[in-house]
């Protein structure tokens, strides 16, 4: 995707646009924008283990909320700061991932499915009832904004907008790069044929197993913006329906290309806001989107794109 | 901890463990012969509380209750397969995205239709009290969801063990390809299984709304559960839902009575580690 320059010079103008007006947006629509950043790397992440795997994760919230949990603790009771808060939540993140992985992928096909959800609620159900930790149900609140000691502050909605810009760059540059790679071509080819891969000498189960660290350490810097952002972590952030929400956002945007992911992410934070201003019956809305895209778009908005243009 | 204890807690498991198997069994069938992930299937168990609740408030009959549960759930269920799933064979994700949009639809449209206050469905006048032995005494109404899951389970097992019908959904469990080829008509069986599946699951819902009440988030709430139950037990299984059903209903039972803070830990970690020496489940077949 990204060796065509078309799609790499599309990026950049999108990218300097956003960055050239935010300053003259007003700060709502900033907010949204800046949470669809943020989610765009979730949505990203979840990418490289649905898309380009082809593993299916029903709870990629887990490593999210494990990032976000951390930071939210880290920041309320010890006061660190911004770098310890961001270390520390990838590599539980990336820690967590390295131990469901180790049960998760010896499943296939449904199972993996179910088991994905399963461990996933157990992040949910510490969350929810390891109260002297979590806060459980009430969650943690009172999560500052960054300090990362430059002149301005990140209370503000721009300063914030155009760090989880950065973020979101870093983290499609580094995504990208790992999907282009030799290592992601394998994982292509496991998810087009695995027992071709195997015969040809692949180790398969540690490919799968390498990018279910990989997307896991990735939502988790997911999560450690989001804790930031939001200023409040809450069980509702590891929940089952989050990490569907973030299946949908990879559906709705076209698997296996990380940018439609990302549009997919920012289509559902605009959709989710917008939505809730005007009805309160937003989730019946919400759950019409997914029944509609499954019928009408199976393979995504990238899907579409590609059969008008071929 | 007092030898009472541990016998009440065992008894408190065991009928949670009845009332997980009227949810999963059905799940499991629905598995194991349409391969289908259904997460709308604790939908079925709030929407079948929901439905019972206004016919016990209507009529007063808990029977009817669980009757009407049953049978218009039963309803959503077929209209779900035959309208939507049917259009999504071996599409997995397409599947988990489909029954969760419809389970976000059913959550807003029972917000819609009953608001968002809990309820308790009444338990019917027999079965209130106690059955008192010795110094213990056992709620009646739990002794009753245990002989319920009991007949029902018979039931099930006469029907997929002894007659033909049983035998057809068996072979679509083990190879519906196969089974389509020498002459059962497995479109029609899978219809049936995800009629019975939802049927069940709501009565569970109707039963278990005099014990857990009925409110919304019990969807989501019974859901992991009902998976866990499957992937412990096996994709497709009868045995496997009966002994997974037990196993939830004990481990968590005991989870928070015993450890409350990491109840959630204490019934999922064992699951995970059921799956590392058996990826299959119990009693499941590859």
């Amino acid at each position: 995707m990204m060796r065509r320059p078309g799609v790499l010079v599309g990026v950049a103008v999108v990218v300097v646009a956003a960055a050239a007006v935010a300053p003259w947006l007003p700060s709502y629509p900033l907010t949204l924008l800046t949470q669809a950043m943020i989610v765009a790397i979730l949505a990203m992440s979840l990418d490289v283990l649905l898309g380009f795997t082809g593993l299916p994760s029903l709870g990629h919230a887990a490593y999210f909320g494990v990032a976000a949990y951390a930071v939210a603790i880290l920041t309320t009771e010890r006061q660190s700061g911004f770098v310890l808060c961001l270390i520390a939540g990838v590599v539980f993140a990336a820690v967590a991932a390295a131990l469901f992985g180790l049960i998760a992928i010896r499943a296939t096909g449904t199972y993996f499915l179910m088991i994905t959800l399963a461990l996933g609620m157990v992040v949910w159900g510490l969350a929810f009832r390891w109260v002297s930790l979590t806060k459980g149900d009430n969650g943690i609140s009172g999560v500052p904004r960054p300090d990362l000691g430059l002149p301005w502050s990140f209370w503000g909605p721009l300063p914030f907008f155009y760090l989880s810009l950065v973020c979101a760059l870093v983290a499609l540059a580094l995504l990208a790069l790992i999907v282009a790679s030799p290592f992601g071509m394998s994982l292509k080819g496991i998810r087009e044929s695995e027992s071709r891969m195997r015969i040809l000498g692949y180790n398969v189960w540690l490919h799968k197993y390498l990018a279910f660290v990989i997307a896991g350490t990735f939502a988790g810097f997911s999560g450690v913006l989001w804790a930031y952002y939001n200023g409040f972590v809450s069980p509702v952030d590891v929940q089952l329906v989050t990490s569907v929400e973030a299946l949908l956002m990879v559906a709705l945007g076209g698997q296996g290309t990380l940018l439609g992911p990302a549009v997919g992410a920012a289509l559902i934070v605009f959709l989710k806001n917008f939505v809730s201003v005007y009805t309160k019956r937003w989730l019946l809305i919400l759950g019409a989107v997914y029944i509609g895209v499954i019928l009408f778009a199976p393979r995504g908005l990238a899907g579409a794109f590609h059969r008008r243009s071929s | 901890m007092s030898s009472e204890f541990w016998i009440i807690q065992t008894f408190n498991g065991l009928s949670y463990g009845a009332l997980l198997f009227l949810l999963a069994s059905g799940l499991s069938l629905i598995f194991g012969v349409m391969r289908v992930v259904n997460l709308a299937h604790g939908s079925y168990f709030m929407l079948g509380g929901y439905v019972g609740l206004s016919v016990v408030w209507r009529t007063g009959s808990f029977a009817a209750a669980v009757l009407a549960g049953a049978v218009a759930i039963g309803l959503i269920g077929i209209g779900m397969e035959r309208l939507f799933l049917r259009r999504l064979p071996g599409q997995t994700l397409g599947q988990v995205l489909m029954t969760i949009g419809f389970a976000l639809i059913f959550q807003d449209l029972a917000l819609l239709i009953w608001g968002g206050d809990p309820y308790s469905i009444p338990v019917p006048r027999f079965l209130q009290g106690a059955v008192k032995a010795g110094a213990l005494s056992f709620p009646a109404y739990r002794i009753f969801i245990i002989v319920v899951a009991v007949v029902v389970a018979a039931l099930l097992w006469l029907a997929l063990d002894q007659t033909r019908a049983g035998a057809r959904i068996r072979a679509a469990v083990d190879d519906g390809e196969m089974a389509q080829g020498v002459g059962i008509n497995v479109p029609v069986l899978s219809q049936a299984v995800f009629a019975l599946g939802a049927c069940l699951a709501a009565a569970g819902g109707v039963i278990g709304g005099a014990f857990l009440g009925v409110y919304p988030g019990a969807d989501f709430e019974v859901l992991p559960y009902a998976f866990v139950v499957v992937i412990v037990g096996g994709l497709g299984s009868l045995p496997g839902a009966m002994v997974g059903s037990l196993l939830v209903g004990l481990l968590d039972n005991f989870g928070k009575a015993l450890f409350p803070e990491l109840s959630y830990f204490t019934l999922f970690a064992p699951m995970a580690l059921i799956l590392a020496l058996r990826p299959t489940g119990l009693f499941g077949r590859a």
